[in-house]
């Protein structure tokens, strides 16, 4: 499999101290929807510059579909479409005297164009909005139009800068089912920038943890919880047990950790929360507790995000 | 041919944004109207003052006219740079392959565009007030030329400008700074041997000058050939200078971001 992207050691500084990048390295397959999460200011829009060509890093270097961005910016220009933080459509123009400029900038032109405006304009439900100043526009169609922009040239490495800010749920839910389309076949890499981890979760083939201008941590997001070690267990008995008995006969089970009983509440961790809860239910009626419920939470990308983000910040200030 | 391209598309771009804004279209109606019954009114006594020798006051002003709207408008060309700046566009542009060039010739064709179009406005006000061209409409397509020629460079002055401060405040300060003085430091309302020394000299300098000079010379009576042929090269260089300075700036806007 070959890499549609790849950043080494990205170090980009901003006048005042700022360092917005500090040693940013990621590599995305093709055909892989990559994510990028973490906090304001973290730097994911300064590795979107750099990968764009739009800026340039202090040191390091970077190639997208195969061109080194700071050595041939014009070809990587070609091979990619950029979806940028802020919308880019000029509010005084249509939907499709959008679309028509930004394909006679990519070297459309004629039928082709027409063809390919009418496309996007119905692939991304534009058409009843496509002859209204963009200044008319909601927050949902605006986005939309954003993204229809970015593809006009059919490029192969896509790049979504918080795509789905401020767009309501049903907004969201068809953007996303757009976005997995467009990975679908594999033809098309995707980056992404995102501050809602069920977005990451649900379209990320990989995705990276930033935080002041490094990756803290990346994965498959599956990979990412399940290193978190630690289902979430929670138990309801039908009736108190006395004290430390129900934690000691559930010590004596392997797997098992952080256990706390509260009244008729007991909580526990296990690596694999589904495997261990037959061993705790055997145990627990064993020792003649009636159990009148079981919870199982999966420990979510927010606990992911909270620890790597949370945890960097206290190391940051020991160094510091 | 690309950059044609890239430059037409540019272009309609801004003409569409300009052309629906009806406020906008009445008030490049109206401004120089205003202009010219206030000039011609506030300075018909100077045509009667020892010295003048340019006929009316009116034939006398058109031409200042012409080339001090045409650089009030194409001065704050950078504006729409910055609004593009804001919200994204500019930065849409310049991760595509559009040539950079085509952004500036795409807002200098815009700057042209309207400053023809005044040009014409005043030049027609110009004759229903008393005015006269005696050299007929080749004098006044070559005064009009070189006001675009000189508005032209002002538009992307402003522009480079835009690219390197990428702040409105900044810009309004820069351009209110320099076109009216140099509008005043110039022979646009006043003929030149009535002008202080000190204005006679940094005249000589100062571009908004040579367009006026040439400018005035063609439209008018006595035609100095000589002088509209250096004017205009000057100008010409100007314009190129500034254009190459305009598409040089997008390195320095991109350094910053
Ligand atoms: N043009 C600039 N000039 C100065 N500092 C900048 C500039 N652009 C970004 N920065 C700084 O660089 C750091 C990283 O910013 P960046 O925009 O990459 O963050 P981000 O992860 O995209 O944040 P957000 O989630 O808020 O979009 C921030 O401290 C920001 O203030
Ligand atoms: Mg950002």
């Amino acid at each position: 499999m070959t890499q549609a992207i790849i950043a080494h050691e990205l170090v980009k500084t901003y006048p005042g101290e700022v360092r917005a990048l500090d040693g940013l390295s990621l590599s995305a397959d093709s055909g892989m929807i990559f994510a990028l999460a973490g906090p304001n200011g973290a730097g994911k829009s300064t590795t979107f510059k750099i990968l764009t060509t739009l800026s340039r890093p202090d040191t390091g270097s970077a190639r997208v579909a195969g061109i080194d961005v700071l050595r041939q910016p014009e070809r990587v220009r070609q091979a990619i479409g950029v979806v940028g933080q802020k919308t880019g459509a000029t509010p005084e123009a249509t939907g499709s005297e959008n679309l028509v400029m930004q394909g006679e900038i990519y070297g459309l032109s004629g039928r082709a164009l027409r063809q390919r405006v009418n496309q996007l304009l119905d692939r991304f439900d534009l058409r009843e909005a496509a002859d209204r100043p963009t200044k008319t526009f909601s927050g949902g169609m605006r986005r939309r139009l954003d993204v229809a922009l970015g593809l006009v040239h059919r490029p192969q490495v896509l790049f979504l800068d918080e795509p789905t800010t401020g767009l309501d749920p049903d907004a969201r839910a068809s953007l996303w089912l757009e976005i997995e389309r467009l990975a679908g076949d594999g033809a098309m890499t995707i980056l992404l920038t995102t501050h809602y981890l069920d977005e990451a979760d649900r379209l990320a083939d990989h995705l990276a943890i930033v935080d002041r201008g490094r990756i803290v941590t990346q994965g498959p997001p599956e990979t990412l919880k399940r290193e978190l070690r630690g289902d979430a267990i929670q138990l309801e008995l039908e009736a108190a047990p006395s004290d430390g008995r129900v934690t000691a006969a559930l010590l004596a089970l392997p797997g098992l950790s952080e256990i706390l009983a509260d009244g008729r509440i007991v909580r526990a961790r296990a690596e694999h929360g589904a495997s261990a809860i037959p061993g705790l239910l055997g145990a627990l009626e064993r020792e003649g507790f009636a159990v009148s419920s079981v919870t199982l939470a999966r420990p979510s990308l927010d606990d992911v995000y909270l620890r790597h983000t949370g945890h960097l910040y206290t190391k940051h200030d020991e160094r510091e | 041919m690309t950059p044609l391209r890239h430059t037409w598309q540019v272009t309609l771009r801004y003409l569409r944004a300009l052309f629906r804004q009806p406020a906008w279209i009445g008030i490049t109606l109206v401004q120089p109207m205003i202009w010219l019954l206030l000039f011609g009114a506030l300075f018909k006594s100077i045509a009667r003052i020892p010295g003048f020798h340019g006929g009316s006051y009116i034939e006398f002003l058109t031409p200042g006219l012409i080339v001090m709207l045409a650089i009030s408008s194409a001065g704050w060309s950078g504006m729409a740079y910055i609004e593009d700046m804001n919200l994204g566009v500019m930065d849409r542009f310049l991760v595509s392959p559009i040539w950079r060039g085509a952004l500036n010739a795409g807002s200098v064709t815009q700057q042209i565009i309207i400053i023809a179009l005044q040009s014409l406005i005043v030049a027609g006000l110009s004759l229903t007030v008393g005015g006269r061209f005696p050299n007929g409409v080749g004098g006044v397509a070559i005064l009009i030329g070189v006001a675009t020629l000189l508005g032209a460079s002002f538009a992307s002055l402003s522009n480079a400008l835009a690219l390197v401060v990428r702040q409105r405040e900044s810009l309004i300060g820069a351009v209110t700074s320099v076109t009216l003085p140099l509008t005043f430091l110039s022979t646009a309302f006043m003929q030149q041997t009535l002008v202080p020394h000190w204005i006679r000299v940094i005249a000589r300098f100062n571009p908004v000058n040579w367009a006026v000079q040439a400018g005035r010379s063609a439209a008018t009576q006595h035609t100095d050939w000589n002088l509209v042929a250096t004017r205009t090269a000057c100008l010409l260089a100007l314009l190129l200078t500034s254009a190459w300075l305009a598409t040089r700036s997008f390195r320095a806007y991109q350094r910053s971001i």
